[in-house]
């Protein structure tokens, strides 16, 4: 089964479609996940990603379409005999039985020669530090030891590919943190493919090579962190990770590589150059903006290109940055400045002042 | 002697009642001085030793008094009787006084009015040399219950898991039906057994045909019709704590044993039977205890040739007049109930399970 022919996916997906009673959960999804990768299907709730999980692992069977794990056709392999394990959401660990006894487990199902087992156990059980519980119930454990127990128990079965379902949401933020940087370590380690379910784009931007942000049962853009953020294809990317100002624009000229489009803001020039998206080419389309691109000038600083007056409505000072509310007549905007000055930072709640946004931090979309 | 009896038992009622309730309040003592100067608070009331003792006098008094006056002091009254000689119980019955129970000297002869005999009898030692009568009918209890048990978790276990996957407005409605049986009392549903294995019903006409019974005579007596009668006595009770359990399973245990390289017999094994076994544990105490005891089904399905523990303890304080017999034979049952109980507890414990006692 295992291939050393790391140019073979790890896991590759094609039209696979699910349905439940009248909804889709899986609608033609097509994804390629290389080898060693660590890979995230980030959605919210009931956009099919726990779905397709479970379809990678044979808990459950798509409707049609193809599931290959490492180039072999996984329909033909029960759950069981999968090179995949998981590390559920809710842990499932074997409430009657000790930790070592969890961990060991899926050795035990393959029969693997005892003190082999113990060996593999003591020495995974040492990597994600719980050793000290080895004799102890699932219940006796807080919630992060139980994770680190879950964990444990699907890498000492050395997988293929270890899918992780939500592994972090029932965690407290610091532990998350925490647990997040571990998982990261301990995959480049380990040298496994990771596909990691979750909601949280944080996360998801944190630990992985890859993301596939899912919508209504289908993958809505598919790329590495830094491209999704800075290169949201569609409102509900850029809306999902992070948050983004969206102007409706409507071109009026076109020279070179500048695009103007007037906008509610007015006159807006947007630089094509770094645009990705073929609705560049539209009379009409949708402008998003980070508020972290956007930058307040005073208004002493006069009017100029792509700078609209605004009113400061509401400010959120957060220690290292400052978020502003910002009354811009027709819409609002909002804008996040770092506190980078020493002394006192930025504009007071009433002031007046002028956004910029920069020509090259305009983001054309698809939608 | 009934005037005896109730003494000792308000004795015992008192003694208990001052054992449990002055743990309570020296619990709540000692938890007083360690943390309030004036109470404890207990759901979010301060309750002093003193409040401790009257609450536990009125919520357990009650509880207390009855197991006390219905249950433990009729066990010592059994407990004695089985070692006094029936001649002397007589005697007792007979004038109602406790010089029954004095030594006799009749003929140079000092007798005792207690004895071991009882015991030893039904261990086989009798006064006409050895006779394992008693020993083969404990047995045959034994296998019976044990028999009815087995029978009952092979019919429940399927059920329990059928009705739990039913939906919802459907489970309800199967439940009912499978302890509907339990609304009609056991004597009736037992004779109704009678009915169907009469020799002209459709079920001993189909059994004939597969050759079981001779054509025109009933299926009963007979070991196969005691044991239909009682599995259908007693599945009731192990199908409602057995799909109590069920209804509560979390599959997604079983999902990580599959995850896990676990095929469908293991994730039985090792994800599913563990979490049913609180329950399960509980319906075969339900069953095997009954069942132990149970005579009515054997004396009407199986004819005088299956004696029973129970046919032997209702003769002994019926036809035959001897209850210090009975009281012994009563006695060496329960206990032979409660070591077979202790040893199940035991392997039960070591399979994960909950203790069920």
């Amino acid at each position: 089964m295992a291939t050393m022919d790391k140019s073979v996916p790890a896991v590759e997906t094609v039209e696979v479609v699910r349905t439940f009673g009248t909804a889709r959960a899986l609608d033609a999804v097509s994804l390629t996940i290389r080898q060693g990768e660590f890979f995230s299907l980030l959605g919210p709730s009931g956009c099919g990603k726990t779905t397709l999980l479970r379809a990678i692992g044979g808990l459950d069977y798509p409707d049609s379409g193809t599931i290959r794990l490492l180039g072999q056709n996984a329909e033909d392999i029960p759950a069981h005999k999968r090179p995949v394990n998981t590390v559920f959401q809710s842990y499932a660990l074997f409430p009657h039985m000790t930790i070592e006894e969890n961990v060991g487990f899926g050795l035990r199902m393959k029969k693997i020669p005892k003190a082999e087992a113990e060996a593999r156990v003591k020495k995974v059980m040492d990597m994600v530090q719980i050793a000290q519980f080895a004799g102890r119930k699932p219940s006796q454990l807080s919630g992060g030891q139980r994770q680190r127990v879950a964990l444990a128990r699907a890498i000492v079965n050395e997988p293929q590919v270890l899918l992780l379902d939500e592994p972090m949401g029932a965690l407290d933020l610091k532990l998350r943190k925490e647990l997040q940087v571990e998982l990261l370590t301990l995959q480049r380690r380990l040298g496994i493919t990771f596909i990691c379910v979750t909601h949280d784009q944080e996360e998801a931007l944190v630990m992985s090579d890859r993301i596939a942000v899912m919508r209504a049962g289908k993958i809505e853009q598919l790329g590495d962190a830094e491209e999704l953020y800075e290169h949201p294809r569609t409102r509900f990317v850029g809306q999902f990770l992070g948050s983004v100002n969206l102007l409706e624009a409507r071109v009026t000229s076109r020279s070179g590589k500048d695009i103007l489009v007037d906008t509610q803001l007015g006159p807006l020039r947007i630089d094509s150059s770094t645009q990705r998206s073929p609705a560049c080419a539209n009379p009409n389309f949708h402008v998003a903006i980070r508020p972290e691109k956007v930058a307040l000038l005073s208004r002493s600083e006069g009017p100029g290109e792509n700078r609209i007056p605004v009113k400061v409505q509401q400010l959120m000072y957060i220690g290292s940055e400052t978020h502003y509310d910002l009354d811009a007549g027709p819409q609002k905007l909002s804008a996040e400045l770092m506190n980078a000055k020493v002394g006192s930072q930025g504009y007071d709640i009433g002031q007046e002042a002028l956004a910029y946004l920069p020509p090259a931090g305009l983001i054309v979309l698809d939608d | 002697m009934e005037g005896l009896i109730v003494i000792a038992g308000l004795i015992t009622v008192v003694v208990l009642a001052t054992v449990i309730l002055s743990r309570h309040a020296q619990r709540g003592a000692r938890a007083v001085e360690r943390v309030r100067p004036r109470g404890e608070i207990e759901f979010g009331e301060r309750l002093t030793a003193r409040d401790h003792v009257i609450r536990s006098a009125i919520t357990s008094g009650p509880g207390i008094a009855w197991v006390t006056f219905f249950l433990l002091i009729p066990l010592l009254v059994m407990g004695v009787m089985g070692f006094v000689t029936n001649n002397a119980l007589k005697e007792y019955q007979a004038t109602g006084s406790l010089e029954a129970f004095k030594a006799k000297e009749v003929k140079g002869v000092t007798t005792s009015a207690f004895t071991l005999d009882n015991y030893k009898r039904f261990f086989g030692y009798g006064r006409l040399g050895f006779n394992p009568l008693y020993p083969k009918i404990l047995w045959r209890s034994f296998k019976l219950a044990l028999g009815t048990t087995i029978c009952c978790i092979i019919c429940a276990f399927p059920l329990a898991f059928f009705i739990a996957a039913m939906p919802a407005k459907y489970k309800g409605l199967a439940l009912t039906l499978a302890v509907i049986p339990f609304w009609t009392n056991l004597l009736i549903r037992t004779y109704a057994w009678q009915l169907l294995l009469a020799p002209d019903s459709l079920i001993t006409k189909a059994m004939n045909l597969i050759g079981v019974g001779d054509p025109g005579s009933p299926l009963y007596p007979s070991a196969g019709a005691v044991f239909v009668g009682m599995v259908s006595a007693y599945l009731p009770f192990l199908i409602l704590p057995l799909y109590t359990a069920v209804e509560k399973i979390d599959w997604s245990i079983a999902e990580a044993a599959s995850d896990l390289g676990a095929d469908g017999k293991r994730v039985f094994w090792y994800a599913v039977l563990p979490q049913v076994m609180p329950g399960l544990a509980a319906g075969i105490t339900l069953v095997f205890i009954p069942a132990m005891g149970q005579y009515v089904v054997p004396d009407l399905l199986g004819g005088a040739k299956m004696d029973m523990l129970g046919n032997a303890i209702q003769r002994q304080f019926g036809a035959s007049l001897n209850w210090p017999m009975g009281s012994a034979i009563a006695f060496l049952s329960m206990g032979a109930v409660m070591i077979a109980l202790w040893i199940y507890a035991r392997t039960a414990a070591k399979r994960g399970a909950e203790a069920l006692l």
